[in-house]
């Protein structure tokens, strides 16, 4: 009997690891673009997911643009209806204060302007959590689907071990691994693509190639807030959130892109991908309070065995 | 205390003395309750700030988890209050000592980490707590009151108290943090932030300065927080432990002024009444006011005035006319001479070293020695691991194997900072000053890096700057130094820890042949008086009339070694490096 329990608990887990797994996986390409490829340190990209939620949520509820959509298809395209949204925000910050601390102004600077990346950052995330209190307000809301409270069940497996997959998610987790093709092919094989890699890798050779770096880089940027936002509407069908949703996220995509190594999408992914199992396993052992300790738990473990080079110039030229 | 800062000092402690009365003597004024919390609480924030600047202003150690101090604070008075009913007159010192002891225990881990993974790792420690805080069940602590012992408890009825307890805290951490900034500690730290590979070659261990920052950080925050807690009576893990609070240190030190004791003050007695009285005012329809207009204040700093308000007021109004003069050190004494090696033992013995980066052979089986006295050059063409010999040599890189020993004593396997106090002074193919400070402090830091006292290590600074030609110059920043200058300067700092080895990575780059003649001359005069070199370049005819021996090396390998008319006549080193056209000329 107790065993049926253990392994009722492991497969939920395992199925509850691939699917919200994936659905950080594709919030971790956000921040892969953002982070990993154009060294932007970010710290408002938790705040660009909780928008991606916001947003979602006003366009199948508030505004109602989306309600002859319904229940089940409408949060999932409202997911991905955030996503231009939040994209043209990400732009427009880009364009008028991360530009003035990243990219060619600060290349070969002394640290990168990442100092300057990470105030400014922090002073967005500290304007839109606390805007959002304003604008949004703080009680926690939802996107509703009636998808969240229905699951497949499969089994019994073992005895009487059922696997539980909540239709929610399950959708979700589809959504996220398209979206994460497409932008992958995207990326490697459109001639913008190649271009924002490039721009991305070294902006002053770009510039001599006769490519608009600040363009391309606006547009990185763009990418990767979408891409961050549409995680957020997907992941508003089955959490209920509030303004300051994005924090707990932000160490989470983190986690992931370094995880994954930087400067690869495919890797951000999988870095996603494993966070999210971690977490779903640790539910097996720890309180559910608990939950978001240990996920800062494994950030501090990967950043610190991680040896050093990876970690882009930590070895320095003398 | 470093050597002509007195004055500044006592100037600055003057500025604090006036400051702090009359503040205190407004707040005795002050009648409305809530303007009486906003006068203890600029005090409090201001205090918090100080101690986020000594880590990440001074230090450069960006962190956004100082909240983690804070909160320990904080919590420690509160629970030791519920359940040992411990005064908080003993419970902000307890606070203190933890903040500390967590300190230590974030920094082990933490400073191996650099630039924005150590800022992304801080915030995670509070965050973590918080929720274990939560999970613990502490949501919401109130203080319990003490009536019949209310001083004792640190409970009055008067507000005017607190607001004098918070100034006279303030003072105290002013005070330490006037004393950090004008002694070795603070110039160890600006350099760190400066450039921390300069600051290790020149001899500083910046781990265990961090480190020493962070706790006299972390027990500074603590006591804030602590009194924090007794101010407002009750505390929750986000009120203490959250970002806002965290960002609440690094707003009003940046606002105000990053790297100045001032900054912090500033920016506190600014932010924060503005942002209480937004709060106040406007909390009730726009709730969250306070963080927005946190993150305009920061936002907008760092586009118009990156340093802060401190820097560009002192900039635009009391900018320094004329650049101080070298401090009186009375007569310099020759450098303290060193025991010359055993006769027929060389200086320096390197053997067998090699380094490889994934497949490439950087270094490969590299063997040589210098005798004591001796110019060595190091040439050949680009990529042949000239400078990557020097970084396995001075503890940047590790060595795979091999062995390299200065007067019998094994330098490989040691930290950079470890070989430079063995008597290895070293410049870079990139100049690495610490731009900010004045040349002299640049210099001081070598002096300091070889464990010299404070007057003995401006002493050495004197002595190195006239030994290169720069003791005029000694009072300008190094940002405003020509390329030829900062050469001298980088030497100079490596000569003021009196080495007996100085290994210098093309110092002639980017020098027209008359500055090169110039800095030839110095070398050769530190040779005259005994000075044992290994210099890596390319400039062959400087070379030839500098060095008393050359090595040459070729993808990672010595290809020749030998006296340098033998050296040039090698047909291998023609080949590999000098080329042909070298030969003809040479024939002409």
């Amino acid at each position: 009997m107790d065993l049926e329990i253990l392994i009722e608990n492991v497969l939920n887990a395992l199925t509850a690891g691939i699917t919200i797994g994936s659905i950080y996986g594709l919030m971790c390409i956000g921040l892969g673009l953002i982070f990993g490829i154009m060294r932007i340190v970010n710290f408002a990209q938790g705040e660009l997911l909780m928008l991606g939620m916001f947003a979602s949520l006003y366009l199948v509820t508030g505004g109602r643009v989306l309600a002859f959509l319904g229940p089940y298809w409408g949060p999932f395209i409202g997911a991905i209806c955030a996503a231009p949204i939040v994209f043209a925000g990400g732009a427009l910050l880009h364009r008028f204060l991360i530009s003035r601390v990243s990219g060619l102004r600060t290349a070969g600077s002394l640290d990168e302007g990442h100092f300057g990346q990470l105030i400014v950052t922090l002073g967005i995330s500290l304007i839109l959590q606390n805007g959002g209190q304003i604008v949004f307000g703080s009680t926690p809301v939802a996107v509703r689907t009636p998808l969240s409270a229905e699951a497949y069940l499969i089994g019994p497996v073992y005895g009487g071990a059922m696997v539980f997959l909540n239709k929610a998610k399950l959708v979700a987790f589809f959504v996220a691994i398209l979206v994460a093709i497409v932008l992958y092919l995207t990326l490697e094989y459109t001639r913008l693509g190649k271009a924002l890699r490039a721009a991305a890798d070294n902006p002053t050779a770009a510039t001599y190639m006769g490519i608009d770096v600040d363009r391309a880089y606006r547009i990185a940027f763009g990418l990767g807030s979408g891409i961050t936002a549409i995680a957020g509407g997907l992941m508003a069908t089955y959490i209920s959130f509030g303004p300051f949703v994005g924090f707990d996220y932000v160490i989470i995509m983190y986690s992931g892109v370094v995880l994954g190594g930087m400067g690869s999408i495919l890797g951000a992914f999988w870095g996603g991908l494993t966070v999210g199992f971690v977490q779903q396993f640790s539910a097996l052992i720890l309180p559910p309070q608990l939950q978001n300790a240990a996920i800062f738990v494994v950030f501090l473990m990967i950043v610190l065995l991680r040896p050093q080079g990876l970690f882009g110039r930590s070895a320095e030229r003398a | 205390m470093r050597l002509g800062v007195g004055a500044q000092l006592r100037r600055n402690l003057t500025i604090l003395a006036v400051l702090a009365v009359v503040y205190s003597v407004v707040a005795m004024f002050v009648t409305n309750s809530y303007y009486q919390l906003i006068l203890t609480l600029v005090p409090v924030w201001a205090l918090f700030g100080v101690s986020w600047n000594i880590l990440s202003g001074y230090g450069g150690q960006l962190s956004f988890g100082h909240a983690a101090f804070f909160g320990i604070g904080a919590y420690t008075v509160t629970l030791g209050m519920v359940y040992w009913s411990l005064s908080p007159w003993l419970g902000i010192p307890l606070g203190m000592v933890i903040g500390g002891l967590a300190a230590v225990a974030i920094g082990t881990p933490t400073f191996r980490l650099r630039g924005h993974y150590f800022a992304l790792s801080m915030l995670a420690y509070p965050l973590a707590i918080l929720y274990v805080l939560q999970y613990l069940g502490f949501q919401e602590v109130s203080m319990p009151m003490h009536r019949e012992h209310a001083a004792a408890f640190m409970e009055f009825s008067q507000p005017r108290v607190y607001t004098l307890i918070a100034v006279g805290l303030l003072v105290a951490g002013v005070v330490i943090s006037l004393v950090i900034e004008s002694s070795r500690f603070g110039l160890a730290l600006l350099a760190i932030r400066q450039n921390e590979l300069a600051a290790e070659a020149a001899g500083i261990n910046s781990r265990r300065w961090k480190m020493r920052s962070l706790v006299v950080s972390g027990m500074m925050a603590a006591v804030a927080g602590g009194f924090y807690a007794r101010v407002l009576l009750v505390v929750t893990p986000d009120s203490v432990f959250g970002m806002l609070v965290s960002a609440q240190a690094v707003v009003v030190t940046l606002f105000g002024g990053v790297a100045s004791v001032w900054g912090p003050v500033i920016g506190a007695a600014i932010l924060v009444p503005l942002a209480e009285t937004l709060q106040a005012e406007l909390g009730t329809y726009l709730p969250g006011i306070q963080g927005v207009v946190y993150g305009v204040a920061i936002i907008a700093i760092m586009l118009l005035s990156p340093d802060g308000l401190f820097w560009t007021i002192r900039d635009r109004w009391f900018a320094h006319k004329t650049p101080a003069p070298l401090p009186d050190v009375g007569p310099v004494s020759p450098p303290p001479r060193r025991t010359p090696v055993r006769t027929g033992m060389p200086l320096l013995e390197v053997e067998n070293v090699s380094r490889t980066f994934g497949g490439l052979k950087a270094v490969s089986e590299v063997s040589f020695s210098i005798a004591e006295g001796e110019i060595l050059g190091i040439i050949g063409p680009n990529g042949a691991g000239k400078t990557t010999l020097f970084n396995v040599l001075n503890g940047v890189l590790s060595a795979d194997a091999g062995s390299a020993r200065l007067a019998g004593q094994q330098m490989l396997g040691r930290k950079t900072f470890e070989v430079c106090r063995m008597g290895v002074g070293r410049t870079f193919q990139v100049v690495r000053s610490f731009p900010r400070l004045p040349v002299l402090d640049n210099v001081i830091v070598g002096a300091y890096g070889a464990g010299l006292a404070d007057r003995a290590a401006t002493a050495s600074a004197v002595r190195a700057l006239r030994q290169v030609g720069l003791a005029d110059q000694s009072g300008m920043a190094a940002g405003q130094l020509t390329n030829k200058q900062l050469r001298l300067m980088e030497l100079a700092r490596a000569l003021a820890g009196n080495p007996r080895l100085l290994l210098l990575d093309e110092t002639l780059a980017g020098l027209g042949r008359e500055e090169c003649d110039d800095v030839l001359a110095v070398l050769a005069r530190l040779r005259d008086e005994g000075m044992t070199i290994c210099i890596i370049e390319h400039t062959m005819h400087a070379m030839m009339r500098l060095a008393d021996r050359f090595v040459v090396l070729d993808h990672g390998r010595v290809l020749a070694t030998g006296l340098p008319r033998a050296i040039v006549e090698d047909a291998s080193v023609i080949e590999a490096y000098l080329g042909k056209k070298w030969l003809a000329r040479q024939n002409v």
